[in-house]
């Protein structure tokens, strides 16, 4: 087998095991809840019978272990339990499954998320090159201080600025992004401009500057300094001698801040209103909802977890050393 | 004794001269006057920003939870910034925010370096299975992303200063953690710390005494840098509505309440820029401390410029 097969494996098995501890993270936040908290959800005047009832759902009368592999079975097969909200005192219980709320939720995020990169990773890793190759000028200066500020800025500041420039003073694009399924394809990418132009803004700053530190950490190396004395144009030089090498620590560039996005994301749906998963997390923990919050968390550790697998593999994929080993 | 002076030189006197070493401020002012611009324009905001917060009582035209009966007043004499959603004074509150705010994200740093600088000494010293398990530990925290986990704890735990210092402060040790770990192992490996431990020096005295001198200029540089991830992380979670609560006046959840007066920018520039004020508040110091942290780091390391 190849060697590279093997260390992919490995970390495969690796990313697995993370994935199965985090969920064992997130799980044990049900068993850190107080002991009441049962009349805390079904209010006051729960009788008895409902607050047994309902403790007998969730498997309270149950050791935690089954409790925790009865979860990890359901949540594998695509049941993420039901919602806290909905249920009342009289033991009349409407409240809906937590997949479906988050379904039509995670579709929208997925969109901006993927509108956003689209824009954010071409710009950051031209800008990030151009900053590299021509360092110590004036345009690099420049572009060094911007992103140095604009990394330091909160994300609901860039976001109210653009709302005041963009959607107050100059009615531009729309301040609310409250998109439904009904919403057209370019009317979506019209109403979603603002949350994205916001997200491109705060990682471009983050990508570039890792984009350029990655190439200068390169381009110092020694076999591009002998095909510079060699006489190679240069840009041969970036073509077959650096870009070969610099798909690794570009790929982790990539992959890290699309993680950071996941995050980022949170804060810029709730300014735009949108209607997106980290909103849906925000509502959930004000609530005390803490079904549907541990399905948010689920999802966005998974996707943490992916992004940063698929820059390792990456790395190793495209890694000459590995490939073609003596 | 300037040279130029002596005119009737003597190796004696030379040699009989009392050389003392520059004290320790004198050192500090040197290397102070040697400061880039940027690094003396944070020093100066930050230094007027914890001005601020230290007498914020005395400084504030109004209490910290003084209703006045027009809410969304626009700028005035009486009000410079105008008041909020329910009448209070924002010039007030964004006096007692910079209290609340950074004596909050002070305190979480605090506590962030005490746990994690305790326990990556710890683990650097004793290594085998404490450095092991430690480490395990500290993966998995760091594979979920902090503001996720943050809301997790906090939908458990309520959101109260407290348990918000503590889940914070518990969940930022772990990068702490790590960067003791790496640079203690430096040190932990020198001929004096080897020295020490064989005359049979307790563990206290190993990490305050040897260890500890040693790795305090990274440390501090990283205190500066977790600061602002940290009071950034609070305003956001203040922002989103489950970190600090009211009446506390706090800028994240300040900009919040407020952010609805945007939207009269056509006919009021100055009321719609008021829930930017905070918010600005926020930026202008996390570039403050992050320019401070840029000189520091360039002159402690003699890390110059990658060429």
């Amino acid at each position: 087998m190849h060697p590279v097969f093997l260390t992919i494996l490995k970390r495969l098995g690796l990313g697995v095991l993370t994935l199965l501890v985090v969920s064992m993270v997130i799980f044990s936040a049900v068993e850190m809840l107080p002991g009441d908290f049962t009349e805390a959800v079904l209010g006051q005047r729960a009788t008895v019978e409902t607050v047994a009832a309902f403790r007998k759902e969730l498997g309270l009368d149950q050791p935690a272990i089954l409790r925790y592999l009865d979860w990890l079975g359901s949540v594998c097969t695509g049941d993420l339990g039901t919602s806290f909200s909905g249920r009342d005192a009289s033991g009349i219980d409407r409240s809906r499954p937590v997949t479906e709320l988050i379904a039509p939720r995670l579709t929208n995020t997925l969109f901006l998320a993927t509108f956003t990169a689209i824009i954010a990773v071409p710009l950051s890793l031209i800008l990030g090159l151009l900053t590299a190759l021509y360092r110590n000028t004036i345009f690099d200066r420049s572009t060094n201080i911007t992103t140095l500020t604009a990394i330091s800025f909160p994300e609901f500041f860039v976001a109210y600025t653009l709302i005041l420039f963009l959607a107050s003073l100059f009615q531009i694009f729309p301040s609310l992004s409250n998109v439904d399924e009904n919403t057209l394809f370019f009317e979506r990418v019209y109403m979603t401009a603002l949350p994205a132009i916001t997200l491109t803004l705060v990682t471009v700053a983050h990508m570039l500057r890792m984009t350029r530190a990655a190439i200068i950490n390169l381009l110092a190396s020694s076999y591009i300094e002998m095909a510079t004395l060699k006489g190679t144009t240069k840009l041969n030089i970036i073509l077959r001698h650096a870009l070969p090498n610099a798909w690794a620590p570009i790929a982790t560039v990539v992959a890290f801040n699309l993680a950071y996005m996941v995050v980022g994301v949170v804060v810029v749906e709730v300014v735009f209103v949108y209607p997106g998963i980290g909103q849906l997390m925000v509502d959930a923990v004000t609530s005390r909802d803490i079904p549907v919050v541990q399905g948010c968390a689920l999802i966005f550790a998974c996707t943490y977890i992916f992004l940063n697998l698929t820059a390792d593999i990456i790395g190793i994929v495209t890694n000459p050393r590995l490939l073609h080993p003596r | 004794m300037p040279k130029s002076n002596i005119t009737n030189y003597s190796a004696k006197i030379e040699s009989a001269l009392v050389y003392t070493r520059r004290s320790r401020f004198e050192r500090f002012w040197i290397e102070l006057r040697k400061a880039p611009l940027t690094a003396w324009i944070g020093m100066i905001t930050v230094s007027l920003y914890i001005f601020v917060a230290l007498f914020a009582p005395f400084i504030a035209p109004y209490g910290e939870a003084e209703v006045f009966p027009v809410p969304y007043d626009v700028w005035s004499d009486k009000h410079i910034f105008g008041t909020d959603q329910i009448g209070r004074d924002i010039y007030t509150r964004l006096i007692y925010g910079a209290r609340n705010t950074i004596g909050i994200a002070v305190a979480t740093t605090f506590l962030a370096f005490l746990i994690g600088g305790f326990l990556g000494l710890l683990a650097t010293i004793l290594r085998g299975w404490v450095d092991q398990i430690l480490s395990r530990l500290v993966d998995v925290l760091m594979a979920i992303p902090g503001l996720i986990f943050s809301l997790v704890l906090l939908s458990v735990f309520g959101s109260t200063i407290t348990s918000l210092i503590i889940i914070i402060g518990t969940l930022e040790s772990t990068r702490i953690f790590r960067l003791t770990r790496s640079v203690g192992l430096n040190v932990v490996v020198m001929e004096f710390v080897e020295a020490a431990q064989l005359r049979g020096e307790s563990l206290r005295w190993i990490i305050t005494k040897e260890i500890l001198p040693n790795i305090v200029p990274p440390l501090a540089a990283e205190f500066g840098l977790r600061f602002c991830f940290i009071f950034l992380l609070i305003s956001s979670l203040s922002f989103l509505g489950v970190g600090i609560q009211p009446p506390t006046a706090d800028w994240g959840s300040m900009v919040r309440e407020n952010a609805s007066l945007i939207q009269f920018a056509k006919f009021d520039i100055f009321v719609a820029i008021t829930p930017l004020l905070p918010a600005a508040s926020i930026a202008i110091l996390t570039v403050a401390v992050n320019f401070i942290v840029d000189w520091f780091l360039h002159t402690s390391s003699g890390l110059k410029d990658e060429k």
